[in-house]
């Protein structure tokens, strides 16, 4: 046996299937997916008819509209709810592909950084829009 | 990163052809060759088998090969009739048993390879140690508190065992599991269909009393969550199943002790 190949993992099977165990979380993410998905359905539609609406309408007649505290609201509820929804999504991905734990981290936290940036810029939009009338 | 190519190892390379001379009813059958003691690269060798002198079935086919053909010819293969799960293989893209599934099914050259993304022992043995030890892991046996009675089994409604229906069928060919791209990718933590179709078996089970601690052992998001409803389990399982639906009512039941 002196020259039986180093073997650098001995480990069990099992003791591998089992690995660091269960996180003990999963559902609020796994659910948070399929409540923001639902509640974009509605608030998606809205947007995309309230935009054919303003078509080629003065910025004065915009401006008035999302001054309106209800659509405001909801312009504020639809860009808050998009980039949570798309940051759960684009984590799922990077779990899903991503594999090096250094790397997984990285680009896990860009995501999350470079998301909550965006939500800020659009809701930042959306107040001075709102607030200006 | 997850892997999308072959290593230059595993790059499958032509192979050999063995001509079924004279055969009136001839058919291909282009099957993955791979022998770890020859350090060669795997090939795709192609038999010509005369159907009129075989069997309906696709095992039938191998045997004959193995029989009459090239003895070294590698696969599992034990009860012939879908009960064992030993000869599950991707036959024409779909992973399958190989007795069960008839060859005038597939029109033109059968291919045949081992299941995918598995480490192969050889040809078409793939090595499923891993597969296994995460079955082991969710510990499929009944686990219960309340003794048996000393006079009887224990017993359950007609309605409490109409709700393992589906489940104690499966045979752990593992042809769901290893249809999973999303256990491809993460085969490492992820449990796979077979696996989870087995856990809620047993949460399932009237008779067992740990089902709050086998859904704690799931609440994980790569041991249950890594399931992206793609339905590659459901669509190839040879017996039938759904192992979507079993892992749909597991979800369901994390949401709902949440509250």
């Amino acid at each position: 046996m002196a020259n039986a190949p180093h073997q650098t993992v001995m480990r069990s099977g099992l003791g591998k299937a089992r690995g660091l165990g269960s996180a003990k979380t999963g559902t609020a993410h796994w659910w948070a997916e399929r409540a923001t998905s639902i509640a974009l359905v509605p608030l998606t539609l809205w947007f995309i008819l309230a935009m054919f609406r303003l078509v080629s309408a003065p910025r004065f007649a915009v401006m008035a509209w999302a001054g309106n505290p209800l659509n405001a609201t909801l312009l504020l509820a639809l860009v808050i709810i998009t980039f949570h929804h798309m940051a759960l999504g684009l984590q799922v991905v990077i779990e899903d592909y991503v594999h090096a734990e250094k790397t997984r981290l990285a680009s896990l936290l860009a995501m999350k950084g470079l998301t909550a940036l965006l939500a800020i810029a659009a809701i930042v939009a959306v107040l001075k829009l709102a607030l200006a009338a | 990163m997850a892997e999308f190519t072959l290593p230059k190892n595993s790059k499958v390379q032509k192979g050999k052809t063995f001509p079924a001379t004279g055969a009136a009813n001839a058919k291909t059958f282009s099957i993955y060759r791979w022998d770890p003691d020859t350090g060669e690269n795997p090939r795709m060798d192609h038999f010509e088998i005369d159907l009129d002198k075989c069997g309906p079935m696709v095992l039938d086919a191998l045997v004959k090969i193995k029989n009459e053909v090239d003895t070294t010819l590698t696969f599992r293969r034990s009860c012939r009739e879908g009960i064992c799960g030993s000869c599950a293989m991707n036959i024409d893209g779909t992973n399958t048993l190989a007795c069960l599934k008839p060859i005038a099914d597939v029109k033109g050259d059968i291919r045949i390879n081992p299941l995918p993304h598995m480490p192969v022992v050889k040809d078409l043995v793939p090595d499923l140690s891993h597969a296994y030890a995460q079955y082991r892991s969710i510990e499929p046996w009944l686990q219960s508190d309340t003794p048996a009675p000393p006079d009887g089994e224990r017993r359950q409604s007609k309605e409490e065992r109409a709700k393992m229906d589906g489940m104690w069928e499966c045979i752990l060919c593992f042809c769901c599991t290893t249809s999973c791209p999303s256990y491809w990718w993460n085969s490492d933590r992820y449990l796979g269909p077979a696996t989870l179709l087995a856990a809620y078996r047993w949460i399932a089970d009237s008779r067992d009393e740990r089902t709050g601690e086998r859904l704690d052992a799931l609440q994980d998001p790569f041991k249950l969550y890594r399931c992206h409803t793609i339905m590659n389990c459901t669509q190839t399982c040879p017996k039938g199943l759904n192992p979507a639906k079993a892992i749909g009512e597991i979800k369901t039941l994390m949401l709902e002790r949440q509250g």
